[in-house]
């Protein structure tokens, strides 16, 4: 069951991945990225179970935390230019 | 008492497996979706149905502990965080011009953070 | 930004490989810190980039491909996976794994051959990071007094997000601290905490600008902190040693030698944590804001103004 679960959600990253590659804009890469994290956060907790080493979920705690801040990082970084002026054009 | 155990097994199994299947039609759903806002409505539902399920799947599998409240935290975490960021994602959009498909739809979107910023944004779609 | 992709990658294969701790410092600083310290790169260097096709470009690319290729090479040379007498295997793996336990008494032998077999590399490792930091601060314009122009706004108009951040991060900064005094027992340590609270940081002063964050936390007392951490760790160098024993030896510190460690490696463990996240945020705030004399900061406040008020882009 648990494999099953694996399987799935490294399907659902797989997929996460080849959006984010041909993503015809750059918001639909971002959306893909922010999903392939949150997958991730889950493939680590549930492959945790599977090997009896509850250890890491520390380590998925730290993903999903690192994952919000960078996706906030990525929109501030290309909503604003230098002078922090709002870019409309993109 | 094993009776007990076996319902808990069972419906944990239910519960991650109905995770993993929403995750997968959430992923099925970002590449066949034809445009960023149907996308991240795809991709939303497998950060909270998907997450929310397997995670309360793998707290009945492991019982009452520090890893329950861990996995609880991740949980919390999750929900928190996953809707802030897709709508700030959608903000993004919306005022770099990009507007949902539809006929009918008429989106007024306010001045970004300058009062006199009045060209700002796309006003509005007949 | 695929580069956050690789991080993440990564740090399943070694979720994977079994290998806690490392996983652990690759979710923190390959795919957090690392795409955002990128990202405010390209932000001071500029986002598109001049396109010469140039003959030096194509050397480049060749020169890339080359030592790739042998890259490529060099790892068919190296031991298969997991055979029994692989170099990681003989020498002293072994000798960690059976003394660990009577020598220094903590559950993490990972965290012991890191902060006391091992005491010396990860003082390097340390002061590597401390000389970055002092690099940086070299390189990139800032005074010791001068006013600071914030080229960051904040993000006035994300309401949602500030608001669900500010929740969020003194539950951050919680699990930074938990992370730094769990070391002894489970995968984290000095490294992986102070990314986390640099990260904590680094957050708040991208929502709510760069001025907010420093009255929070104010320039020279980051370099303080970064000196700080190492310092820190340096001297419970000293102090072994003039208790009689080599430099980084811990077991003379107390009474038994097994406090003694504990001692030793939860104060140099603080000091990493320090000075980590000392050095991250003060990299964080050099690039993305410009320090400059008070008479060009007000010039060039003014010229933003006019600007502004000149109106329609």
């Amino acid at each position: 069951m648990l494999t099953a679960a694996v399987i799935a959600i490294v399907v659902t990253m797989f997929l996460a991945l080849l959006r984010a590659m041909a993503g015809p804009s750059l918001y639909d890469r971002i959306l893909a990225v922010n999903m392939f994290g949150t997958k991730t956060v889950l493939f680590i907790a549930v492959v945790g179970f599977l090997m009896g080493r509850p250890m890491f979920l520390d380590i998925a705690l730290v993903y999903a935390l690192m994952n919000f801040i960078s996706v906030i990082a990525i929109l501030r970084f290309f909503e604003y230019d230098k002078r922090g002026e709002i870019n409309h054009d993109r | 008492m094993t009776d007990n155990v076996l319902w808990i097994d069972i419906l944990s199994g239910i519960l991650v497996l109905s995770g993993s299947f929403f995750c997968f039609s959430g992923a099925v759903g970002l590449h066949r979706f034809p445009d960023f806002f149907t996308r991240m409505h795809a991709a939303s539902v497998t950060d909270t149905l998907g997450a929310g399920l397997v995670l309360s799947g793998l707290m009945l599998q492991a019982g009452f502990s520090l890893v329950t409240l861990k996995l609880l935290f991740i949980l919390l975490f999750l929900l928190i965080t996953g809707p802030a960021s897709s709508h700030a994602m959608a903000k993004a959009a919306l005022h770099s011009g990009r507007k949902p498909l539809g006929e009918h739809i008429r989106i007024d979107i306010p001045a970004m953070s300058r009062e006199d910023d009045s060209s700002g944004g796309v006003k509005s779609k007949p | 930004m695929l580069s956050g992709i690789y991080g993440l990658l990564s740090a399943s294969l070694f979720v994977v490989l079994d290998a806690v701790d490392v996983a652990f410092t690759e979710a923190a600083v390959g795919a957090g810190i690392s795409t955002i310290l990128m990202l405010t790169t390209l932000a001071i260097t500029g986002r598109y980039e001049l396109s010469r096709p140039s003959i030096r470009t194509r050397i480049g690319l060749l020169l890339v491909l080359v030592i790739g290729v042998l890259l490529i090479y060099g790892t068919l040379g190296m031991p298969y996976f997991g055979m029994p007498e692989n170099p990681a295997n003989g020498h002293v793996a072994a000798y960690y794994l059976e003394n660990t336990e009577q020598q220094i008494g903590i559950p993490n032998y990972v965290t012991a051959v890191l902060a006391s077999y091992r005491g010396f590399d990860t003082f390097g490792e340390l002061v590597v990071v401390f000389t970055a930091g002092v690099a940086v601060l070299a390189l990139l314009p800032h005074s010791r007094d001068g006013f600071v122009v914030d080229d960051m706004q904040p993000m006035k108009h994300h309401l949602i997000l500030r608001i669900t951040s500010k929740l969020l991060l003194p539950f951050i900064l919680l699990f930074a601290l938990y992370v730094q005094f769990h070391g002894d027992f489970g995968p984290g340590g000095g490294f992986q905490a102070g990314v986390i609270f640099a990260a904590a940081i680094i957050l708040y002063s991208m929502l709510y600008g760069l001025e907010n964050a420093m009255q929070v936390i104010s320039f020279p007392v980051i370099r303080f902190c970064a000196a700080l951490g190492v310092l820190l760790y340096g001297s419970v160098g000293i102090v072994s040693m003039l208790k009689g024993g080599n430099f980084l030896d811990y077991s003379v510190l107390l009474e038994t030698p097994v406090a003694g460690q504990h001692l030793g490696i939860l104060l140099i463990e603080f000091g990493v944590g320090l000075t980590v996240a000392a050095v991250m945020v003060c990299v964080f705030f050099t690039f993305t804001g410009s320090v400059v004399s008070p008479a060009k900061s007000a010039r060039v406040v003014a010229a933003r103004d006019g600007e502004k008020t000149q109106g329609a882009p």
